[in-house]
């Protein structure tokens, strides 16, 4: 045959870069500057508490009656408090705890939020409606109001108990999304198509339809962390939330109110670090909403 | 608009209910009961427990007790204060318009702001202003409420000395209005600001998509001005979510009025909820709890009638 003749330019072979979704998605979100500034500094914050005791040569719980309320200078960067403690250990001590009640109070928070939505969602009629009624009282009452009252039952507050409440009070965003990933995507052919060859219904559920909503519930959920700590934050300010001497980012400025007039540092560092965290995730998420939901970046730009 | 009116009210129903069978619960689950207060008395005996447990009622079955709590409860007999031996009704009384005051100020200048702010930004999306803006309602959204407070009274509290600490009024001095306005500029912008962040943001992003409609093609194409264009069709529209989204932030407003009373010293229910949680005063915290709740449930009933008569189309749905 003459084909067989004819000269085919010789061009490179087309290189099909096959990537998944998670792959592109990472992609978009290493595109999103603030996102990546703010998993640096949050990185930055963990890395530094986690090892709190290496890089301070202070006790976090030592007082030093001598040194009460000195302003920021080289031995101490961010000043002493009431009782003369170093300011900048404390933050990082206290930064542990903030920072892993936010993350763990958003993993409760996810599961029953998770569990609640996947109920209301699969089986619909009035499990549904109750779940969502629940909901809806849910959010009737202002959350700190309610941390606050069991603040009252638990007569202050560990960080297991904090872990607890917190999450038992923030799982209705989660559930809500996943309740209507549920309802749009259980009549759709591939999971009809999943029944007709018998799969059960946890396998439907698991495999098939609730790795569709978990876009949306990443992105939740790191808003959530910084939801989380703020809330700590403000129970631990109040003096109903993590008791000294145990710091927290919160009730660190317990002594703020009465003090700042003579020690205006005890005010703002504490606050500053809460602040840096909660922007930080704020970020991450805005980046990671963007990443995971491409429809979100067009409808943006359009 | 009648039936839809009627529709949302039946919906509110079992909400109400629901909230007043949790704050039932709240006083039951108290430790010690709602015989608290006789705990640790050592001339309190086994038997005088029973007797008193008979005279309230409290040895009959749950469902009774609850309706004759509930009854009491709408007749305006919430019982009393552990600490302050005073009806709760009237303790709260007296700090309710405080605290209406504080957040009824906010409610008025967080949109006044936000509806100008929001529809600049989306008019000059990407401009110098826009970016400005948007990086601010940023910060404000991540800024914890007691820490902006603080902030704000170091700044121009203790460093400018331009505005008073705390307080509603400077004490002793005789009323007066500007008095009052400049006790007020720091609790109210301390909630503000945060607010302002999350509406001014919401209603860029509608805007946005507003904007982005046939119709304001069609509006321009007719040869109306911008100023009508973008006012009266797209802002009315872009706005009426906004209704929603108020509502929804009332929860966070109270919550902020709590913050915001305890570090400005503003004699409120906020304040009065902290003080009875330090000295465990039960009766308080659920009267707080209920009349904070209910006012919620009722705002966003408000705002979905308001709603239904903005956008015709909800009422239908």
């Amino acid at each position: 045959m003459a084909t067989e003749s004819v000269a085919v330019p010789v061009a490179t072979p087309l290189r099909a870069v096959e990537r998944s979704q998670w792959q592109m998605a990472f992609e978009r979100f290493r595109a999103h500057r603030p996102a990546v500034l703010g998993m640096f500094v949050l990185a930055t914050l963990a890395v530094l508490s986690a090892a709190a005791s290496i890089v301070s040569p202070y006790d976090p719980d030592k007082t030093q009656l001598l040194l009460i309320y000195e302003p920021p200078s080289i031995a101490h960067p961010f000043g002493t408090d009431d009782l003369g403690r170093d300011l900048a250990t404390r933050i990082l001590y206290g930064g542990r705890v903030s920072l892993s009640i936010g993350l763990l109070a958003v993993t409760v928070a996810v599961s029953i939020g998770t569990l609640v939505g996947v109920t209301a969602g699969y089986y619909g009629g009035w499990v549904d409606s109750l779940l969502m009624r629940f909901v809806d009282m849910m959010y009737s009452f202002p959350r700190l109001f309610l941390l606050i009252l069991f603040g009252v039952f638990f007569k202050g507050m560990t960080i297991g108990v904090i872990v607890l409440v917190l999450g038992v009070l923030s799982w209705m965003t989660t559930s809500r999304l996943v309740r209507a990933t549920f309802l749009s995507l259980k009549q759709r052919e591939f999971v009809e198509a999943a029944r007709c060859v018998g799969a059960t219904d946890r396998r439907i559920i698991v495999r098939h339809i609730l790795p569709n909503s978990l876009a949306p519930i990443i992105v939740a959920a790191t808003l959530g962390v910084a939801a989380a700590i703020i809330a700590e934050s403000t129970l631990s300010f109040l003096g109903l939330g993590i008791q000294p001497p145990t710091s927290s980012w919160g009730n660190m400025l317990n002594h703020a109110t009465t003090d700042m007039d003579k020690a205006p540092w005890i005010a703002i560092f504490p606050g500053l670090f809460i602040f840096l965290a909660v922007v930080s995730i704020n970020f991450i998420g805005d980046g990671l909403r963007d990443a995971l939901d491409p429809r979100h970046i067009v409808r943006k730009s359009g | 608009m009648g039936r839809y009116v009627l529709r949302r009210l039946l919906q509110a129903l079992p909400l109400l209910f629901a909230i007043s069978v949790a704050s039932f619960a709240i006083l039951k689950a108290t430790p010690g009961g709602p015989l608290a207060a006789y705990e640790g008395n050592p001339d309190f005996t086994e038997q005088d427990r029973l007797r008193l447990e008979h005279a309230f009622g409290l040895d009959r079955p749950l469902p009774i007790q609850y309706l004759s709590w509930l009854g009491s409860f709408v007749t305006g007999d919430w019982g009393y204060g552990f600490a302050s031996h005073q009806p709760v009704l009237m303790l709260i009384g007296e700090r309710l318009p405080n605290t209406l005051m504080l957040m009824g100020t906010v409610f008025v200048v967080v949109p006044l702001l936000a509806i100008p702010i929001g529809v600049l930004t989306a008019v000059r999306q990407y401009s110098i202003f826009d970016h400005a803006v948007t990086g601010t309602t940023f910060t404000f959204l991540s800024t914890p409420t007691f820490w902006l407070g603080l902030l704000l009274i170091i700044l121009f509290g203790l460093q400018l000395r331009w505005l008073p600490l705390g307080g509603v009024s400077t004490p002793g001095a005789p009323f007066d209005v500007v008095d009052r306005l400049r006790h007020l500029i720091l609790p109210v912008a301390t909630i503000s600001l945060v607010q302002l962040g999350s509406h001014v943001r919401y209603l860029r992003a509608s805007m946005l998509e507003t904007i982005g409609q046939d119709y304001m093609r069609t509006a321009r194409a007719k040869g109306l001005g911008e100023r009508v264009v973008v006012l009266r069709h797209a802002l009315k529209n872009a706005a009426i979510p906004l209704v929603t989204v108020i509502a929804l932030d009332i929860p966070e407003l109270f919550v902020g009025a709590l913050v915001t009373e305890q570090i400005f010293g503003w004699p409120g229910m906020g304040r009065l909820f902290l003080d009875a949680a330090f000295r465990s005063d039960y009766p308080v915290l659920q009267g707080i709890l209920a009349v904070s709740s209910t006012l919620i449930v009722l705002a966003n009933l408000l705002a979905d009638i308001a709603y239904g008569y903005l956008d015709p189309r909800i009422r239908f749905s």
